[in-house]
């Protein structure tokens, strides 16, 4: 027996909550696990059910992710029963959302959705916003930019609603299936981890729920209040391909040839090196001729970073690529790597990109490979608005990966039909020249004067090295000079750079 | 040169231009255009199927042109071709270089 007051300095210890009192003990529960996760509390029968427990309200913001790319009805789906309810004004703060998206126009101008922010947009609702849908103009920001927001408390997150290709009872939530068939499939669930762990309120939505632990997981049950069960979660064809193919585009080769020797003279194709290729039609070639070369040369790659495709996947089967870090699993042979394979580690959107936590992944490449709609003189480079000004792509990780790696190639064609790609200025800047080294077309490559020394390298090599003025000047000799196109002042989105720091704005284009 | 058929000359494929003369009875050419790059290029466009048009003296004839992002070279020959054929004609005359 003991006088609880009486032990020293108690009062001053913390997390003490008082003396053991036996009435404050819940009831054991007897039942087994089995009949125990059947009635787990956290299944709830519908959307609808799950929205109203977790108290969604007028104007406050939710979340989703983009790991079932343009298979996704989950955001669709959520979307079309919160309207129904009646709640308004929300803010949708979506890792990224596609083609696949466009129903949210009506629940813009409905009211539903009164402000956006995500990686990117396309299709028609990129087309709505570009032509002046919303007041409030959408916020993009970089995978790295948002989970800085998100872990620092400044993008708060109220409720995620995070799609799920299996979850069992209790949240343990995961991108594919070990207990059943597999079809809707997504491999990391990378940008989803981030918001169930800082989101208030965390809904699993899936199509499988599979018996408890659903491990390993990529989202535990610690961080989820509910889980729903829908009968579809995607389109199994849409979240992913097969393979993400080879090109046979003889510009993208050539293109992929050049950036291959670059990296070859570069000083950095060295045993142990690292790397984040993209999944566009050069960047993929890329990897299957830097694989001839690390055979070639006994060279093998420490880890490879980022979105992952089956070619690396590849590679790291043939012990070519030690460890892989996936943010997101671009198709089917990555997901299903996730999977089997021990050293292929699931990674959050905060461990790849963010600039505030204690240590990110893009900081330690040693090459980038990656695409642009245009590059302007100043080496800025745009991914997101088209050649009429209208928003059709994403931020992503391009700044992020950019600012991390010792050297950033972007891969481009010098033209895309009539429409020239290395120009005086850029549309929109994404990532600033500032953060790319190296421009690599299929008509000659350019090197940022900040890097003499890979200039001399490349010339060394015998590279087809020229001035980026010079690429410009020959784009705009065979297609002409483009009429630019024309705006109204009307701001209708704002691109943040990875400090999240306005780097530029997109306005309305004109009509015709 | 005067249109008297109907002459196309062109593909659908991309970095093509299809065009396709048609006679008219009264004096001017109306020209339609449709184009992926209407706002960086379409004036240029216009331009260079006119001034083809004018170079062969074709002072008469619909045009139809549906261009898939082709260049001003491409532009010239496919409008050249289509005026050749829709006038029945054969008498190329071929300069170094090619049409402006």
């Amino acid at each position: 027996m003991f006088d609880f007051n009486s032990i020293p300095h108690i009062k001053e210890v913390s997390a003490c909550h008082g003396a053991y009192n036996e009435t404050n003990l819940q009831d054991k529960n007897h039942v087994s696990f089995d009949e125990r996760q059947h009635s787990s509390k956290k299944v709830l029968p519908d959307l609808e059910e799950a929205i109203k427990r977790v108290g969604l309200k007028d104007g406050m913001t939710i979340s989703f992710h983009h790991h079932f790319r343009n298979g996704d009805y989950v955001v669709n789906m959520v979307m079309d029963i919160i309207a129904k309810m009646g709640i308004k004004n929300l803010t949708v703060a979506a890792s990224s959302l596609t083609d696949c998206h466009w129903p949210l126009i009506e629940h813009i101008k409905n009211g539903v959705i009164s402000h956006i922010e995500t990686s990117g947009l396309r299709g028609k609702l990129g087309d709505a916003i570009s032509h002046g849908l919303m007041d409030f103009p959408v916020i993009f920001r970089s995978h790295g930019g948002r989970a800085a927001a998100i872990e620092t408390g400044e993008l708060h997150i109220d409720v995620a609603f995070l799609g799920a290709p299996s979850c069992d009872p209790y949240g343990n939530a995961n991108g594919y299936n070990r207990d059943e068939e597999n079809s809707s499939c997504c491999g990391s669930l990378g940008y989803a981890k981030l918001d169930a762990l800082y989101a208030d309120k965390c809904i699993i939505i899936t199509d499988h729920l599979v018996s408890y632990p659903n491990t390993p997981f990529g989202i535990p049950e610690s961080q989820v209040d509910f889980v729903v069960k829908v009968d579809n979660i995607g389109d199994p064809n849409g979240i992913m391909s097969g393979a993400t193919r080879y090109t046979k585009n003889p510009k993208e080769l050539l293109i992929a040839q050049y950036a291959t020797k670059a990296i070859e003279a570069s000083g950095y194709f060295k045993d142990n090196f690292s790397m984040q290729m993209g999944s566009g039609g050069a960047s993929l070639a890329v990897a299957r001729y830097l694989r001839d070369s690390m055979i070639r040369d006994g060279i093998k790659c420490r880890f490879a970073l980022g979105g992952i495709t089956g070619q690396i996947v590849q590679m790291h089967e043939e012990g070519l690529v030690k460890k892989i870090l996936d943010v997101q699993s671009f198709d089917l042979i990555a997901a299903n790597s996730v999977k089997n394979n021990r050293f292929h580690q699931q990674i959050d959107a905060s461990y790849y990109a963010s600039y505030v936590n204690k240590g990110a992944a893009v900081n330690q490449l040693d090459f980038v490979i990656l695409s642009a709609l245009e590059v302007d003189t100043d080496f800025n480079v745009n991914v997101m608005t088209g050649s009429d000004g209208v928003i059709r792509g994403a931020v992503g990780g391009h700044p992020d990966t950019a600012a991390g790696a010792s050297m950033t190639i972007v891969v481009c064609p010098l033209l895309r039909g009539r429409i020239p790609t290395v120009c005086s200025h850029v549309n929109t800047v994404c990532t600033p020249g500032k953060t790319v080294d190296v421009v690599v077309t299929d008509q000659g490559m350019a090197v940022n004067p900040a890097r003499p020394e890979l200039y001399e390298k490349f010339v060394a090599a015998g590279l087809p090295v020229t001035t980026i003025e010079k690429l410009r000047d020959r784009a705009e000799r065979i297609v002409g000079k483009p009429e630019p196109i024309k705006y109204t002042d009307k701001i209708v989105g704002v691109l943040m750079y990875r400090d999240n720091s306005v780097i530029d704005v997109i306005r309305q284009v004109a009509e015709d | 040169m005067e249109i008297i058929t109907t002459g196309v000359a062109g593909t659908m494929e991309s970095s093509d231009i299809i065009v396709r003369v048609e006679p008219k009875d009264t004096d001017g050419i109306e020209l339609s255009l449709e184009s992926q790059v209407m706002h960086q290029f379409g004036k240029q466009i216009e331009k260079v199927i006119l001034e083809t048009l004018g170079e062969l003296g074709v002072t008469r004839a619909y045009v139809d042109a549906v261009d898939k992002g082709a260049l001003d070279c491409t532009v010239a020959a496919r409008t050249l071709a289509a005026a050749y054929r829709g006038a029945q004609s054969t008498d190329f005359v071929w300069k170094n270089g090619g049409a402006k």
